[in-house]
């Protein structure tokens, strides 16, 4: 995998009147992990949404290299479409010729339209398509809602391997997310 | 170039009649439906009728073209497919751009076609047939490139759906008199002035469309 970085100075967060955060700076190198936590309503999500250049930040600037994977509540895939053929829209995009390996669970899944899978069955699928996007930097947010124990282990496995490879994994959730050499970034430090 | 070809053979999948996002063949069922009701409500004048066919015609193709505004951009926009393809580096512009070819290709031929019968219903004759069919393929283009802009621009706002029809109607009126006008003057100027129109519509609503959708993220 590429060289890759993201780094964030300075930056604060407004949503509508209310400031969410303020003087929040941060740098992440390849291989590296870290962990933004806080309870609800923070900001973790703007957060990492401005991370990913969706969101303008009030304050600050954003520096990034390499392309930004995002895993968020949307699964952005195809609710009337079995799972196969709404992955393979983002693979036909995203380039890729190989096969996707999919979240484990998810083989079973590929015939069945989105709009009938679970919350956490919808993580993995929405997983899956992050995996097949080959992004070095990833930002997740809440990447284990809803899984049960056996997809949260291979979920941490999945993050751990990235890093290992040498990319970049944003951990946005409020519980523990047990991978190894992660860093944690206590969202509150940061409120105004 | 590719990235786009694929989103917009999604953009069809979807909208074509028959397509998976449901409702798609509403618009076409509306546009005969008016042309059908119109000679019940005036009567069996032959010669009001194909006087004021032409225009009635062009009348349910307008309302016609409002039925699938909340189906154009909002669905992707919740599901987070704007937020994926910006990552990506496609633009909303393009996104919006390839929508609105999609859109025209699903409503304006078949509009088009539909247009036979309905002309039929309304006794018009084979000159004004011409001009109406030349000017709906010189018109619906505009008409595309409105829709788009409007359900873009009303994305994130609630009862979008419900505006989004009340803002469509004043943008499309230039069309209508150009288009429907050309049968009162038997055709050329009337649509050279129409597809004038829809080229200006066509090359706007992208930048419109991607300027709305990017506007529904800040703040």
């Amino acid at each position: 995998m590429d060289r890759c970085q993201i780094s964030a100075t300075d930056i604060a967060c407004r949503r509508g009147e209310r400031l969410l955060f303020r003087r929040l700076s941060l740098a992440l190198e390849s291989g590296m992990a870290l962990q933004i936590s806080g309870h609800n309503g923070l900001g973790k999500s703007s957060l990492l949404r401005i991370l990913a250049g969706l969101l303008p930040p009030f304050h600050g600037s954003v520096t990034r290299q390499g392309a930004i994977g995002l895993l968020d509540e949307h699964p952005a895939l195809d609710e009337n479409l079995p799972l196969a053929k709404a992955l393979d829209f983002w693979r036909a995009i995203d380039g890729g010729d190989a096969e996707i390996t999919p979240m484990p669970g998810v083989e079973a899944l590929m015939d069945i339209p989105l709009r009938f899978l679970s919350t956490g069955q919808r993580k993995r699928a929405a997983l899956t398509r992050l995996f097949g996007q080959r992004a070095p930097i990833w930002l997740l947010d809440e990447p284990l809602n809803g899984l049960d124990t056996a997809a949260i282990a291979a979920c941490v496995a999945v993050v751990e391997d990235h890093c290992r490879a040498g990319g970049i994994a944003i951990i946005a959730s409020h519980q523990p997310f047990p991978v190894a050499d992660l860093q944690v970034l206590p969202l509150a430090d940061f409120a105004p | 170039m590719s990235a786009l070809l694929t989103i917009l053979r999604r953009d069809l999948a979807m909208l074509l009649p028959g397509g998976r996002r449901g409702g798609t063949l509403l618009p076409l069922l509306f546009f005969l439906s008016v042309a059908m009701l119109f000679p019940f409500a005036v009567g069996p004048d032959a010669a009001l009728l194909a006087r004021t066919g032409g225009g009635i015609i062009w009348v349910a193709a307008l309302l016609a073209a409002i039925l699938p505004l909340d189906r154009l951009i909002a669905p992707d926009l919740d599901q987070g497919f704007f937020d994926q393809w910006a990552l990506r580096g496609i633009s909303e512009e393009a996104v919006v751009f390839m929508r609105v070819i999609a859109h025209w290709i699903s409503f304006g031929p078949p509009l088009m076609i539909a247009a036979l019968p309905a002309a039929a219903l309304l006794g018009l004759d084979g000159a004004s047939l011409r001009i109406v069919e030349l000017g709906l393929l010189a018109g619906t283009p505009g008409l595309a490139a409105i829709g788009v802009m409007i359900a873009a621009l009303t994305v994130g706002l609630r009862s979008g759906a419900a505006l989004a029809g009340l803002l469509m109607i004043p943008l499309a009126v230039p069309l209508l008199i150009f288009g429907a006008g050309a049968l009162a003057t038997g055709g050329g100027s009337g649509i050279a002035l129409t597809g004038a129109i829809s080229l200006i519509l066509v090359a706007m609503a992208p930048f419109a469309g991607g300027a709305a959708i990017r506007a529904t993220r800040g703040g």
